[in-house]
């Protein structure tokens, strides 16, 4: 047997200085002789945990080999066989949590790039679009299914559903495809190019998509059920929450949904060349310590504000971003504050945000969440100026699809329920998978249920 | 919902086997209302059969444009065509002015927003000012076919700019026109007859739509009177779905997104010096867009 090699390749990446200056991608993929060289690095170990650490279960240790061998157009097959979207997976996964934690090789502390290399094959497909190979249509079963939403759950699914030999129509309210993968996740971590290409290869497969189209009021769920055997609401969670303290609707004070969508979907870091705008301030603070924080502290820093600053209340230990992302951000000089808390945002005459209350925060017991509390400390009161604050506190499911479906049954915190193997919601005829019924998850989460569903909606559709 | 709507000749998909229609929105009519003020009767089958009076559309004419929100004039779900109006202002709306009959507008999202409350109150003032008489004129009409005795107000700068004061009495048992310069009708503001009105007679419920500071004026002029005012507010928005945030409102002690839980609130409830602040925040942005296509169209 080969002696265990532990050098693992790593990702080469535009440098700190330079990237900031710019939105294009930061990490840059790997050569043909590095995806080799790290291909030949996987054991092949017989148990492949990576396997099931994977929520679509890519036959990993397969497309890797087919690397290794130098079969490109076999490790794309291997690949797209359980994963719709591999492209878009191989760069926003928490690979760091799921295939590479459990990679034999990760005990070494030496885990295969699996999504380095995910993405390798990926990019790969999309240069030689003459040698891929044409997916399987099973013959038309003549059913119809309506998608609503296109972002990974809706995109996953229909593929899914498509190739069984349904017909399906995905329906969006925005006017490009792909959801939060267009309007959340910035250019410098997935290209756009790469999205419209993921949906284009959906659409290529017949699936029919209309955009600008907001189920709930242009047309409700009970009315696709008249033209359609089946539903699938892959929403997501769409609705920004905000602190509800003092001054948060000040000027200059933007949910990370709006300056995300702003910069991404609308591109307006390309103002006046595009005609949104967004402000261009010198401090920002952004409050959370999820990955859309990350985003967001990231794009400021590239839309040239001098000072950005993540404030989280709790400590780096217990940031929800991948760890990749925070050490992206660290390089590129955004400033964190652990253990701090907004009280009240204080405006000036003219009613923009110019400074921000805080108070310190300390970590007690665990809470609900399994993480330890944070308590604000007593009399540790301090003021940040700032002049634009982002709120990325989260999100949950906008309710205009279960206010106007009948029948939908959905939990205190606005998520409908659903089973969580099929996707089956408590309506006749409607499924429903991702943020949507998780809250504001991963994209990977998010097409298991895309196809976890498409399986149960093939088997009614089928009459088993 | 109807079948077949796409066989409409002028949709994007007749003749395509489609499981749903595809429609293109093409301008069917344009016409100038007034200096500055376009009208569009736009092809749009699916939205004008689900328009409610106070609702909006988003537009976006091309893929570098914005998002911009229109609250909606006009509709007939016959003929499949939705109305908007529009006073050509910044970029934006500069552009929108110079595209003619039959061209096509990429995107057009909606109907949004929850629809005006309509039912029936006995006496209703309905105030229109600036480009706002074409929403108001909407509401006028759904207050009158609820049985409502309606009572109009518009107002414009000057008599030029006035519009649509026919359809108006139409709809009206009572109209009174206003201009600030005193060209046409009674000189000065929409405020000043809504206060006669309202002391000399019973009044259910005001209905407001306008620039920010006149609906403003309209609900401290009814606020001492007591009566039940409701605004169409008219904030920035991105994605006008409930996504963003950007058009969040204080009503009451409560913050609001006015594409979902509005456009329209109580008037006496709005903070409206936090409301018009929030209307300016890209007044520079937008100065600068509009002077780079000046000169852009000039160099042309």
């Amino acid at each position: 047997m080969a002696k265990i090699d532990l050098n693992r390749i790593p990702m080469p990446k535009q440098s700190p200085e330079e990237r900031i200056k710019n939105f294009k991608e930061v990490a840059q993929g790997y050569t043909e002789e590095m995806a080799k060289k790290e291909a030949a690095r996987c054991l092949q170990c017989k148990t492949h945990p990576c396997v099931s650490g994977c929520p679509v279960n890519n036959d990993i240790p397969g497309f890797i080999k087919a690397i290794k061998d130098g079969d490109m157009v076999e490790a794309v097959r291997i690949l797209k066989r359980t994963n719709a979207l591999p492209g878009i997976c191989g760069r926003v996964c928490p690979q760091e949590k799921q295939c590479e934690a459990v990679c034999t090789l990760a005990k070494k502390n030496a885990p295969i790039g699996i999504g380095y290399l995910e993405r390798y094959v990926a990019d790969w497909a999309r240069a030689h679009p003459d040698k891929v190979p044409k997916d399987e249509i099973a013959p038309p079963t003549g059913k119809k299914v309506a998608v609503v939403g296109s972002g990974p759950a809706g995109l996953t699914c229909a593929a899914d559903l498509t190739k069984m030999g349904h017909r399906v129509t995905i329906f969006d309210a925005l006017h490009y495809a792909g959801g939060v993968l267009m309007y959340g996740i910035p250019e410098f971590r997935l290209p756009k190019d790469i999205v419209q290409a993921e949906v284009d290869y959906v659409a290529s497969l017949g699936v029919e998509i209309r955009l600008d189209t907001v189920i709930g009021r242009m047309v409700t769920v009970d009315e696709l059920l008249k033209k359609y055997d089946a539903v699938f609401l892959g929403t997501g969670a769409g609705l920004p929450m905000f602190l509800n303290i003092p001054g948060e609707n000040l000027n200059g004070i933007y949910s990370a949904n709006e300056f995300l969508t702003r910069i991404n979907l609308m591109k307006a870091y390309l103002f006046p060349e595009y005609d949104t705008p967004v402000k261009k301030g010198k401090k920002a603070a952004i409050i959370g310590g999820g990955n859309v924080a990350m985003d967001a502290a990231r794009c400021a820093k590239r839309i040239g504000y001098e000072e950005v600053y993540v404030v989280y209340r709790r400590s780096k230990a217990e940031m929800p971003a991948r760890k990749e992302e925070v050490e992206n951000a660290e390089e590129e000089g955004i400033i964190f504050k652990f253990l701090v808390n907004p009280k009240r945002f204080i405006g000036d005459e003219k009613g923009w945000v110019r400074a921000m209350e805080c108070y310190e925060m300390m970590l007690g017991e665990p809470d609900a969440s399994g993480r330890p509390k944070p308590i604000p400390k007593p009399n540790s009161d301090f003021t940040m100026e700032v002049d634009t604050v982002i709120v990325a506190l989260g999100t949950s499911p906008n309710p205009l699809v279960s206010s106007t479906t009948p029948g939908l049954e959905t939990t205190k915190h606005g998520t409908v329920v659903a089973d969580e193997n099929t996707g089956k919601t408590k309506k006749e005829r409607v499924w429903a998978g991702g943020d949507i019924v998780t809250g504001a998850a991963t994209v990977i989460s998010a097409m298991g249920a895309g196809k976890r569903a498409a399986k149960s909606i093939d088997e009614f559709l089928r009459g088993h | 919902m109807q079948e077949n709507k796409h066989e409409q000749d002028n949709c994007a998909c007749k003749g395509k086997e489609v499981i749903w229609p595809e429609c293109k929105f093409q301008i069917i009519k344009k016409e100038k209302l007034a200096q500055n003020i376009n009208l569009w009767e736009v092809s749009a089958p699916l939205i004008a059969e689900r328009a409610r009076a106070g609702q909006f559309v988003m537009v976006r004419i091309h893929d570098k444009g914005e998002r911009i929100p229109l609250t909606l004039a006009d509709w007939d779900s016959k003929k499949g065509t939705i109305t908007l109006v529009f006073m050509e202002v910044g970029k934006t709306t500069r552009e929108m002015g110079l595209l003619k009959e039959c061209d096509c507008v990429p995107d057009l999202i909606g109907p949004l927003g929850t629809p005006t409350h309509v039912e029936k109150f006995g006496t209703v003032v309905c105030v229109g000012g600036g480009v706002g008489v074409a929403p108001a004129f909407a509401v006028a009409r759904a207050m009158k076919e609820a049985g409502n005795r309606v009572i109009t107000i518009m107002g414009a700068r000057t008599k030029s700019l006035l519009f649509w004061e026919d359809k108006m009495r139409k709809v009206s048992d009572e109209v009174i026109v206003t201009t600030d310069d005193g060209s046409y009708c009674r000189k000065g503001v929409v405020t000043e007859p809504l206060k006669e009105v309202i002391s000399r007679e019973k009044v259910d419920l005001v209905f407001a739509v306008g620039p920010a500071i006149m609906m403003k004026f309209c609900a401290s002029t009814t606020k001492p009177f007591n009566v039940k005012t409701i605004v169409s507010l008219n904030p920035i928005m991105v994605d006008g779905t409930g996504m963003c945030g950007c058009c969040r409102v204080t009503v009451g002690n409560e913050t609001k997104f006015a594409c979902v839980h509005g456009p329209d609130f109580d008037a006496h409830l709005v903070n409206w010096d936090e409301f018009m602040a929030r209307q300016r925040i890209y007044i520079d942005e937008e100065k600068l867009s509009l002077q780079l296509w000046e000169q852009k169209q000039k160099g042309v």
